[in-house]
């Protein structure tokens, strides 16, 4: 078994280096293998949809790392429901996995897909509005049966009915074309059919020209203790490939060859790996044992589950009894000289705002993730939003500042991870870091950064004491301030000479001591306002290719795929904008006033009612205009570079 | 009465560094001007936590007082110690988190029944249940006082207050009866005017590895006046009392005719003791793995009248601390030398870009 899957290896390898290299022609000479056309694109968008139950995510999964380990750049958007199993084959429980992969630099995971592989009715659905007239449509024939299609609402088969005339249908029994790859193997019919998505990954794989390596490898670890399983896989997924390779339904084979990207080791990632990995990396660079104090929460939880696994670097999980205790414990973790760390979304932020109160009360350092997801309440728990900046910035009792940082794409989790480690450490305060359903979930390829060449943020605790009592004896004042950064000093229990007491109560400047003196607590307010607010952050960066644009269009956080490849879109049009993202929302970089004054509009796109608009046009006066939506999804380029160019137009 | 149970466990203060320098109470009070109400009980807590921390011969700076919001959570600020006054009802997951990093601390939660039994009560279970090495002393002074007066979780029923003019009406919480139920390893009650019994109570409890729970009661002269009192005033006192004394028989009474015996329902019954005779009554196992006779024991008392109310170390059982068993797994990962972190974030599954 293990030899026929290592020649399936080497065949279809075969066949991939062939079809490179010989214009129209397999390079396999085996018997009844049809030679098939190979044509070249640039760029694809698949999408899977299937049954929740179907393995659709798994599918995606795979077809992206052979991508890309075959060296193509490339952006993925899962989307899922939040029940675990909602109703087989019904519109809520469709599942689905969209992939973009291209020979040159992608933003997004695309906005129509050229290829909509339909396990069943439901998910040709739920996804043929977005496909485009001409585009292929492989359809699994074995799930439109009466009773399915009427679940959906289907009165006659769209397979049949003409419904479907302007698409290149593919109409594939890919159930039973499993069921019959398998029946020397003892399985029973619902385990054989389990296997339709390896099947159908089998057939993409070949369609694309994937490598089919990484696909066996994977399946024979997943499924090492369980050798007939592993077979029965590995047979549908031959299975899916041949009959690629011999069905006369598909007349060509498309190519997309590998990205021209830097030089470097790359691997695939996604936010919440990302995220994790830059958490690790927080603690190596600080010196600071990593404390994560979680409560589960989608899409937040793959971060406490990643981190669970990291004992060996030193980083303890608590999985709490709920939001508070996860912060709480996280604050805690902070005093005694940790990196306290808390993991959630826009709901637990909710829950955490008192104790993140206390610890900008305590100027400790915190990090606090949050994962955005569609609110309000529970709102979308596994669709993407940019609705909590100003819970973020605002959602305390009390003036409560906090810095801000949003990482713009998956791979930018890892360092802006670091990056607020940075902030929270330099000027002990606790540190918001907005991801998204989006970020978290979605994967790039990501070069691995050296990790040498990391920041050194190693932190050094107070050991001394820092005031001198008019006797002449040494005192410690836990609130006298570095006058450069204006953080205060972070003496951990256990040393000697510094016992002091701090607490949420309003501390007298310098010494802590409780204070109810008017012009104390004036004074601690601006102090606090006036560290955050002095906080040392990159410049922003513009990217205006012709210098001359006078449109710019500003985001943060996840939209940077999208905005990037909407400006693209118009500047091919002959058109000049400009773009800036912003990795820091609080502070903003010292140079933001002057960029927006650079040009005649400001164009703000997120993923909320226009909360980062609000920030810019209160805090500079400037008339900047919002293009917003809130459906659960990423920007689509197309519909950002039509927004875009309607503002250029207009000015 | 100042017995000490040899469990054979780890003990909780092995890994707190330890002081050369003979200390006092002096040295644990701080130049902060204590701001309860004069005549409060919390000042006799104070004051037997300071009298009583010497003895540990701890390093100081080793020691960490950490409190959510109430009177009582004031008492950080009077501990020359390392201290945090934290918010409302979430001591025990701060503490957590520091005792749990923290090997080396000796970490104690003041609190009080609102903070620990209302707003709180999540995390009291939930760090009983996970038994972190935390002593918390819980001051019951069943009212509300830094909110002036109304009714606590703790409060007998009809108990009439500024929210309540016409009695409170939902049950209160036995705050002993709800660690026992939540499986806390070391549960105890004892008074704040009786210094001797205070001390005692919390020698035990400092010992203890894992989460220890002393009930205080704590009388509050403003809302609450003489709310204990059966229990303190010399004439009835020992006919209301029930001292437990792990490996004694329970006896009480002014002339110790009084005791507890198993009813035949399985039941804790008071009977005289002439009746019975004294080989009948129940001789008290704090160690009892099963908690339901030290459960019993918490509901002899009667929440109004506070008849038969015992005081002492209800339950204190051997299991291995959360904060002992997180160590062991971070140890465990790390016998092989520290994480590499370049081949962690590499993963399996790379490819070259030339």
């Amino acid at each position: 078994m293990r030899d026929a899957a290592t020649r399936f290896v080497e065949r279809t390898t075969g066949a991939l280096q062939g079809a490179s290299e010989g214009a129209g022609r397999s390079g396999d000479d085996e018997a009844g293998v049809v030679s098939k056309q190979v044509v070249q694109l640039d760029r694809v968008i698949i999408r899977f949809a299937g049954d929740s139950g179907d393995g659709m995510q798994l599918t995606g999964d795979r077809f992206t790392s052979s991508t890309a380990a075959f060296g193509n750049d490339l952006s993925t958007l899962p989307d899922f429901p939040a029940e675990i199993r909602a109703p087989a084959g019904t519109l809520p429980g469709v599942s689905a996995f969209q992939l973009h992969f291209a020979d040159h630099d992608i933003m997004t995971p695309g906005d129509a897909p050229n290829v909509l592989v339909a396990m069943n009715p439901a998910a040709l659905k739920a996804n043929l509005k977005d496909l485009p007239r001409g585009a292929d449509l492989i359809v699994n024939t074995d799930e439109f049966t009466k009773r399915n299609m009427s679940k959906v609402g289907y009165e006659t088969s769209p397979l049949e009915d003409g419904s479907l005339e302007s698409y290149a249908v593919h109409p594939i029994p890919l159930t039973s074309l499993t069921v019959e790859a398998l029946k020397e193997f003892d399985l029973g019919k619902k385990e054989a059919e389990r296997a339709k998505n390896m099947f159908a990954l089998g057939l993409l794989s070949w369609l694309y020209h994937r490598p089919t390596e990484s696909t066996v490898e994977f399946l024979k670890s997943k499924f090492a203790k369980k050798p007939e399983i592993l077979a029965a896989n590995l047979a549908a997924f031959e299975a899916g490939w041949a009959f690629g390779e011999t069905t006369e339904d598909f007349s060509v084979q498309y190519e997309v060859k590998p990205a021209t990207m830097t030089a470097g080791t790359y691997r695939n990632i996604t936010g919440n790996l990302a995220l994790s990995y830059g958490l690790v990396a927080a603690g190596r660079q600080t010196g600071l044992p990593v404390f994560l104090g979680s409560y589960p929460i989608t899409p937040a939880s793959d971060i406490l589950h990643e981190l669970s696994k990291h004992k060996k670097f030193g980083v303890t999980t608590f999985q709490a009894e709920d939001e508070i205790a996860g912060v709480g414990a996280a604050l805690g973790a902070a005093y005694g000289g940790a990196l306290g760390v808390t993991t959630t979304s826009g709901p637990g932020i909710a829950l955490k705002s008192e104790t993140i109160g206390l610890a900008v009360a305590l100027e400790l350092p915190l990090l606090v993730i949050d994962v955005q997801r569609g609110g309000p309440s529970t709102g979308l728990p596994t669709k993407t939003e940019q609705a909590d900046l100003l819970q973020a910035m605002f959602g305390r009792n009390g003036e409560a500042p906090i810095p801000i940082v949003a990482p713009s794409s998956p791979a930018d989790c890892f360092h802006a991870a670091i990056e607020a480690a940075r902030i929270a450490t330099v000027y002990r305060t606790p540190v918001m870091l907005l991801s998204d359903g989006y970020l978290a979930n979605g994967a790039e390829p990501w070069r691995i950064p050296d990790v040498d060449a990391l920041p050194d943020l190693t932190v050094r605790y107070t050991t001394e004491p820092n005031h001198e009592l008019p006797d002449g004896s040494k005192d410690f004042w836990p609130y006298l301030r570095d006058p450069k950064t204006l953080a205060r000093p972070w003496a951990v229990p256990g040393t000697p000479g510094l016992e002091h007491r701090i607490g949420g109560i309003e501390k007298a400047d310098g010494t802590g001591a409780i204070s109810y003196d008017p012009a104390n607590h004036d004074k601690m307010v601006r102090l606090r306002q006036a560290k955050v607010d002095g906080i040392e952050v990159p410049d922003l960066e513009v990217d205006d290719p012709s210098g001359e644009a006078r449109v710019l269009v500003l985001g943060w956080g996840s939209t940077y795929g999208p905005i990037g490849a909407g400006c693209r879109r118009v500047r091919r049009e002959g058109l000049t904008v400009a773009q800036a993202h912003l990795r820091h929302l609080n502070p903003f970089p010292a140079n933001l006033e002057a960029v927006l004054r650079r040009y005649d509009k400001v164009l703000i796109p997120e993923m909320n009612l226009g909360q980062l608009a609000l920030l810019i046009r209160g805090r500079f006066l400037v008339d900047a205009v919002g293009y917003n939506q809130v459906r659960g999804l990423p920007f689509k380029a197309e519909e950002l570079a039509g927004v875009i160019k309607d503002v250029i137009t207009s000015v | 009465m100042s017995e000490t149970v040899d469990l054979g466990m780890p003990e909780a203060l092995s890994q707190v560094p330890r002081t050369e320098v003979k200390q006092s109470a002096k040295d644990f009070k701080t130049d902060q001007e204590v701001r309860w109400c004069p005549g409060c009980g919390d000042y006799a807590i104070l004051a037997g936590v300071q009298s009583f921390l010497p003895e540990l011969g701890l390093a100081r700076e080793n020691i960490v007082f950490i409190s959510g919001i109430g009177c009582s959570s004031r008492f950080p600020y009077y501990m020359n110690t390392y201290g945090v006054h934290s918010i409302h009802g979430r001591a025990p997951a701060i503490a957590t988190g520091l005792a749990v990093s923290r090997p080396d601390l000796s970490v104690w939660v003041i609190t009080g029944d609102g903070d620990s039994l209302s707003i709180g009560g999540n995390h009291l279970i939930h760090a009983l249940r996970r038994n972190v090495n935390l002593k918390i002393l819980l001051f019951n002074n069943r009212i509300y006082g830094l909110t002036k007066g109304q009714y606590s979780p703790t409060s007998e029923v009809g108990k009439i207050t500024k929210s309540t003019p016409l009695g409170s009406i939902d049950n209160p919480f036995n705050p002993i009866s709800l660690a026992l139920g939540a499986e806390a390893t070391f549960v105890a009650r004892t008074i704040d005017s009786d210094r001797k019994h205070l001390v005692d109570t919390l020698r035990q409890a400092a010992h203890h590895e894992g989460t220890a729970l002393v009930e205080i009661y704590q009388n509050c002269n403003i809302f609450n006046d003489g709310a204990f009192d059966p229990l303190k005033d010399a004439n009835t006192r020992d006919d209301e009392l029930i001292r437990l004394v792990h490996g004694e028989p329970i006896r009480f009474g002014s002339d110790g005719g009084r005791g507890v015996v198993r009813a035949a329902d399985g039941t804790l019954e008071v009977v005289d003791v002439a009746a019975v005779g004294a080989d009948a009554l129940l001789v008290h196992d704090a160690t009892a793995e099963d908690p339901s006779v030290a459960f019993a024991l918490s509901r002899l008392s009667d929440p109004v009248t506070l008849d038969d109310t015992p005081i002492g170390v209800f339950r204190n059982v051997a299991r291995p601390s959360y904060d002992q068993q997180v160590r062991a797994q971070l140890d465990t990962a790390a016998k092989d030398g520290p994480g590499d972190l370049a081949a962690l974030i590499a993963g399996s599954d790379t490819w070259q870009v030339a």
